[in-house]
C-alpha cells in the first residue's frame, strides 16, 4: 500500500507511468517558471519599495528582444508537452489487433459489463493481468464516462455512439472505477471495482460463475431470426440483403464507390440508420430498428456478426469490397 | 496613499451621487448616466455573488466527511449547479465589465458618457428579468444539470427547473452583448482630443478585446442553451439520440462560447492589473504594446480552442491533436502579459498600497491557474485529469483566484474615484492576504484531490480522500473572511471614509483629472491628450519628484 497521503494513485496499467512522466515533466517546468517569477516579485517588491513619497521609479519601456525571448522560450516548451502528450494520446486512442473486448453499458445509476463468454457484471468488472483489453461502451440514457484512476484512463459513454477504450493492466489487485461525467443524481454512486487477476485465475473465474448467463453469440442469434434481419441477409448471398458472413472487421464497399470499416460502430449503425451508408449493389430496403432494440441487444446482435466472421463468405452477394478494389 | 501630510480634501459640492433629476429611487432607476449604472450593476452582481457564495458554503460543509455531511444528493447536486450557473453567468461575466468598465472606460478616454446611455440602462434592465428567471428556477424546484447543461440530461432526463433556467440565460445574454457593442462604439468614437489608440489605458484595450468575444460569442451559447429548452419543451431533437440528434453538437455549441467565456471573466480583470502594476510602481508599463496585443491576440485565439474540453469524448484522434496544439498556443500571450508585469517591477518605486498587494495576487494565482492549463491542454494527461478535481481548481484558481482578485483589487483601486473616499489601509492589506492565503488552502489540496482520481460533481467520495477535503473546507472559512472584511469596511467608508481627492495615488489616467466623485458630465471641459500612458516623468501636475526638473533619483543603487 501506499503512504497515507499520496500524491499519485497507484499505477496498475501500461499508460500509468508515461501519464504520470508527463505529469512530472510538466510540473517541474510549471514549478521553474511559478519560482523564478514568484521570486522576481517578491525581490523586487522589498528591492524597490519606495524609499521617498513622491519619488517615482524609472522608466523602461520596451525591449523587443526580451519580449520575442519570452514568447519562444515558452513556446518551445509548450511544444514538447504537446508532443509528448499527443505520443500518450495517439497510442491510447488506437487499440492493438489482439485486444480482449469487453462490452460495458452504462445506465442511471449503474455500470454492467459482459465477457467475450457472456458472463455479465455490475459495478464490478474483471479482467486478467498483462492482457490488452478493450472496452467497448454504450450509454442506455445520458452521458457517463468510464474512468479508472489507477490505470490513468477515462472515456466518456455517449448515447448514440460507441466509444472504445484499451489498457493493459500490469498489476493485480483492486482498484476503483468512477463514473466521472456528471448524470444526474446518483453520479457519485456510479461507480465499483475493477479486478486485476492473473490469467489463471480470470479463467477459472469465468468458468466458474458462468452459470445462468446467456453466451451473447446465442442471444444475437436468437435475436437475428426474430427480428426477421435473417430473411433478407441470407448467409449464402441470394437475400435481398448482403450475406454478413466474415464482414466484421473487413473493408465494405459502398454505393458512392468508398469504402468503409466493418467495427461496431459501422453495424450499430447499420442496425439503427440503415440508410445512411448504403451497400453497394443494393436498395436501401433496410427498416431502420430504432428504438426496437436496447443497447444490450445491439451488442448481442453485434457479437452474433463477429462470430460469423470465420464463416465462408459467398462469391456472390456480400459487401465485402473486392480485395483489389481502389483505395 | 502617501504619508506625506496631503491637504485635507473637500468633496464637491455636486457630484453624480448627489445630482437629483426628479425623486431619489426613480432618478437612480431612470439614470442613463454610466456611472450610476454601474452603481446598479455593483448592487446586483453582489447580490449574485452572496447567493452563490452560500449554495458554495454549503457545498464545502457538504464535503466535510466522505458520505455527506449535510443535504441529499439531490439537494448537492443543485447546489453546485445553481452555485455554478449564478457566480459564472450573473457575477463573473458582468463583474468588471459592467461595473467597472462602465464606470471608467468613458471617463478613462474622455468622453461624457458611452456611445448608448439609454442601451446601456436597458442592459441592466435585461440582465434583472434575466436573472428574475433563473432565481425563479432556483426557487421552484432548483436546478440540477450542473453549470454546462449537458444533453440530454439537461434536455430530456432532469426532473428540475430547466427551462426557466435556460430562459433567463437566453435573455442575459443579450445584456452582454449590448454592453459590448456599446463599448466597441464608444471606443471607436468618443476618444478625446489627442487620445489616440496607444495612449489607450491597458485596462481599455482589455475591455476591447472583451467585447470581441461578448458580441461574437454570447448569440451561441444563447442559441445553443434555447435549442436544449426547446428540445426539453417540445421534444424536437436536436441533441437527444433518440429523436436523431447528437448530444455530441450540444458540447460542440456550448463551448464554442463557454471557453471564450473564461476570458471574458479574466481579460478584463488583466487590465486592472495593468492599470494598478504601472501606478503604483510609478513607472510606465513594460511591453505596452505587446500587453494590448496579446489581449487581442487572447480573444482571436481563445475562439479556436473550444473542443480541448472535449479529449474524451470519442471526439477524432485529429481533432484532439488540432485543439491541444491550438491551446498550447493560446497560453502565450498569457505569459507574455505576466513576463511583462513582472518587468514592470523592475526599478520601480513601489508602495505597498492595497490594490498593489491585490494585484500582485492577481499574478501569483493566474500564473498557478494558468501553468496548470497546460496541464489539462495535454492530450495524454488529460485523459487522466478531465472531469476531476484537478480541473475545479484550474479554474477556481482562474476564475476566482485570478478574476474576482482582479474586480477584488480594482474596486479598492477606483474606490476612492467612484465613492470620493479612502478605506482603512492597514486592514485592507490584512484582508488581501487573508484572502490569497485562504484561496491557497482551499484549492491547492484540490489538484492533488484531482490527480488522485477523485472525479469532480460527487456528493459522497471514498474515506482515503477525507483528508484533502476538510484541509479545502478549512481554507474556505478563511477565504470567506477575506470578502467579508472588505464587503464590510467599504461599506463603512462610503459614509465615514477619509476624503480622497481628485487623485490619491496619484495615477496617470484621465479619470483621474476630474473630481472624486466626478460631476455627471465626467470633465467640466473635454479633456486634451498631451501625454503618453503611464508617464510620470513629464507630468508636473502629479506633484511627484520627477515632475519638478532634476530632484534625487529614486533609488541609491543607480
Ligand atoms: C493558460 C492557458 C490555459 C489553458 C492552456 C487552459 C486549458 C484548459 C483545458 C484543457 C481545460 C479542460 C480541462 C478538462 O475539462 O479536462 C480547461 C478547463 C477550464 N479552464 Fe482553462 N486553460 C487556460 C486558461 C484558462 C483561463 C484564462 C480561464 C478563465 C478565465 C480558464 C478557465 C477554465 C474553465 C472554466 C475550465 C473548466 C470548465 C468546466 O469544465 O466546467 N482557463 N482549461
Ligand atoms: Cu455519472
Ligand atoms: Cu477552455
Amino acid at each position: 500500500m501506499q503512504s497515507q497521503l499520496p500524491l499519485y494513485p497507484e499505477q496498475a496499467s501500461n499508460f500509468a507511468p508515461h501519464v504520470d512522466a508527463l505529469m512530472l515533466f510538466i510540473t517541474a517546468v510549471c514549478l521553474f517558471f511559478a519560482g523564478a517569477i514568484t521570486t522576481a516579485i517578491v525581490v523586487f517588491f522589498f528591492k524597490y519599495h519606495r524609499k521617498a513619497p513622491n519619488a517615482v521609479g524609472i522608466p523602461i519601456h520596451e525591449d523587443s528582444r526580451l519580449e520575442a525571448v519570452w514568447m519562444i522560450v515558452p513556446l518551445i516548451l509548450a511544444m514538447a508537452m504537446f508532443s509528448w502528450g499527443a505520443i500518450v494520446y495517439v497510442d491510447y486512442r488506437r487499440a492493438p489487433q489482439d485486444t480482449l473486448d469487453i462490452y460495458v453499458i452504462g445506465k442511471q445509476w449503474m455500470w454492467k459489463a459482459q465477457q467475450p463468454n457472456g458472463l455479465k457484471e455490475i459495478n464490478e468488472l474483471h479482467v486478467p493481468v498483462g492482457r490488452n483489453i478493450r472496452l467497448v461502451m454504450a450509454s442506455e440514457d445520458v452521458i457517463h464516462d468510464f474512468f479508472v484512476p489507477a490505470f490513468r484512463v477515462k472515456m466518456d459513454v455517449v448515447p448514440g455512439h460507441y466509444n472504445t477504450m484499451w489498457f493493459r493492466p500490469t498489476k493485480p489487485g483492486r482498484y476503483h472505477f468512477f463514473c466521472s461525467q456528471y448524470c444526474g443524481t446518483n453520479h457519485a454512486l456510479m461507480g465499483g471495482w475493477v479486478t486485476v487477476l492473473e490469467p489463471s485465475d480470470y479463467s477459472a473465474w469465468l468458468s466458474g460463475s458462468s452459470g445462468g448467463n446467456a453466451n451473447p453469440v446465442v442471444a444475437g442469434e436468437k435475436l437475428y431470426a426474430e427480428k426477421t434481419c435473417s430473411t433478407c441477409h441470407i448467409a449464402n448471398g441470394t437475400g435481398h440483403a448482403p450475406s454478413l458472413n466474415g464482414v466484421y472487421g473487413a473493408q465494405v464497399l459502398l454505393a458512392d464507390g468508398s469504402t468503409v470499416a466493418a467495427d461496431e460502430t459501422y453495424i450499430r449503425e447499420s442496425i439503427l440508420q440503415p440508410n445512411a451508408k448504403i451497400v453497394a449493389g443494393y436498395l436501401p430496403l433496410m427498416p431502420s430498428f430504432q428504438g426496437q432494440l436496447t443497447e444490450e441487444q445491439i451488442l448481442a446482435l453485434t457479437a452474433y456478426i463477429k462470430s460469423l466472421q470465420s464463416q465462408p463468405v459467398p462469391a456472390k452477394g456480400s459487401g465485402i469490397a473486392p480485395p483489389t478494389g481502389k483505395r | 496613499m502617501s504619508d506625506t501630510p496631503t491637504p485635507d480634501h473637500q468633496l464637491p459640492r455636486t457630484h453624480y451621487l448627489n445630482a437629483t433629476y426628479g425623486s431619489g429611487t426613480r432618478s437612480w432607476l431612470l439614470t442613463t448616466d454610466h456611472k450610476r449604472i454601474a452603481l446598479l450593476y455593483l448592487g446586483s452582481v453582489t447580490v449574485f455573488f452572496f447567493i452563490g457564495g452560500v449554495f458554495a458554503t454549503m457545498i464545502r460543509i457538504h464535503l466535510l466527511t466522505p458520505g455527506g455531511a449535510l443535504v441529499t444528493p439531490e439537494t448537492y447536486n443543485k447546489l453546485f449547479t445553481m452555485h455554478g450557473v449564478a457566480m459564472i453567468f450573473f457575477f463573473l461575466i458582468p463583474s468588471i465589465p459592467a461595473v467597472l468598465g462602465n464606470f471608467l472606460i468613458p471617463l478613462m478616454i474622455g468622453a461624457k458618457d458611452l456611445a448608448f446611455p439609454k442601451i446601456n440602462l436597458l442592459s441592466w434592465y435585461i440582465y434583472i428579468v434575466g436573472g428574475c428567471f433563473v432565481l425563479y428556477s432556483f426557487g421552484t424546484g432548483g436546478l440540477d444539470t450542473g453549470w454546462t447543461f449537458y444533453t440530454p440530461l439537461s434536455s430530456v432526463y432532469s426532473n428540475s427547473a430547466v427551462t426557466p433556467a435556460v430562459i433567463g440565460i437566453f435573455i442575459n445574454g443579450f445584456s452582454s452583448i449590448l454592453t459590448g457593442l456599446n463599448f466597441i462604439v464608444t471606443i471607436h468614437t468618443m476618444r478625446a482630443p489627442g487620445m489616440t489608440w496607444f495612449r489607450l489605458p491597458l485596462f481599455v484595450w482589455a475591455h476591447y478585446a472583451t467585447s470581441l468575444v461578448m458580441i461574437l460569442g454570447t448569440p451561441v451559447i444563447a442559441i445553443t442553451l434555447l435549442l436544449a429548452g426547446l428540445e426539453r419543451m417540445f421534444h424536437l431533437g436536436f441533441f437527444n439520440p433518440a429523436l436523431g440528434g447528437d448530444p455530441i453538437l450540444f458540447q460542440h455549441l456550448f463551448w464554442f462560447y463557454s471557453h471564450p467565456a473564461v476570458y471574458i471573466m479574466v481579460l478584463p480583470a488583466m487590465g486592472v492589473v495593468s492599470e494598478i502594476i504601472p501606478t503604483f510602481a510609478r513607472k510606465p508599463i513594460f511591453g505596452y504594446s505587446f500587453i494590448a496585443g496579446s489581449s487581442i491576440a487572447i480573444a482571436v485565439i481563445g475562439f479556436l480552442v473550444w473542443a480541448h474540453h472535449m479529449f474524451v469524448t470519442g471526439e477524432s484522434t485529429y481533432a484532439a491533436l488540432t485543439f491541444s496544439f491550438l491551446s498550447y498556443l493560446v497560453a502565450i500571450p498569457s505569459a507574455v502579459k505576466v513576463f511583462n508585469w513582472t518587468s514592470t517591477l523592475y526599478k520601480g518605486s513601489i508602495s505597498w498600497d492595497p490594490p498593489m498587494i491585490y494585484a500582485l495576487g492577481f499574478i501569483g494565482l493566474f500564473v498557478i491557474g494558468g501553468l496548470t492549463g497546460l496541464s489539462l491542454a495535454c492530450l495524454g494527461l488529460d485523459i487522466h485529469i478531465h472531469d476531476t478535481y484537478f480541473v475545479v481548481a484550474h479554474f477556481h484558481y482562474i476564475m476566482v483566484g485570478g478574476a474576482v482578485m482582479g474586480f477584488v483589487g480594482a474596486l479598492h483601486f477606483w474606490w476612492p474615484k467612484i465613492t470620493g473616499r479612502l478605506y482603512p489601509e492597514t486592514l485592507s492589506r490584512a484582508a488581501a492576504v487573508t484572502l490569497f492565503v485562504g484561496f491557497n488552502l482551499t484549492f491547492f489540496p484540490q489538484f492533488i484531490l484531482g490527480y488522485l482520481g477523485m472525479p469532480r460533481r460527487y456528493h459522497t467520495y471514498p474515506p482515503e480522500f477525507q483528508v484533502l477535503n476538510v484541509l479545502s473546507t478549512a481554507g474556505a472559512s478563511i477565504l470567506a473572511l477575506g470578502y467579508l472584511i472588505p464587503m464590510a469596511y467599504l461599506a463603512w467608508s462610503m459614509r465615514y471614509g477619509r476624503v480622497a481627492g481628485p487623485n490619491p495615488w496619484p495615477a496617470t489616467g484621465l479619470e483621474w483629472k476630474t473630481a472624486s466623485p466626478p460631476p455627471t458630465e465626467n470633465f467640466d471641459v473635454t479633456p486634451e491628450v498631451t501625454w503618453e500612458p503611464y508617464d510620470f516623468q513629464n507630468r508636473p501636475d502629479l506633484g511627484l519628484a520627477a515632475g519638478a526638473p532634476s530632484l534625487a533619483p529614486a533609488h541609491s543603487d543607480d
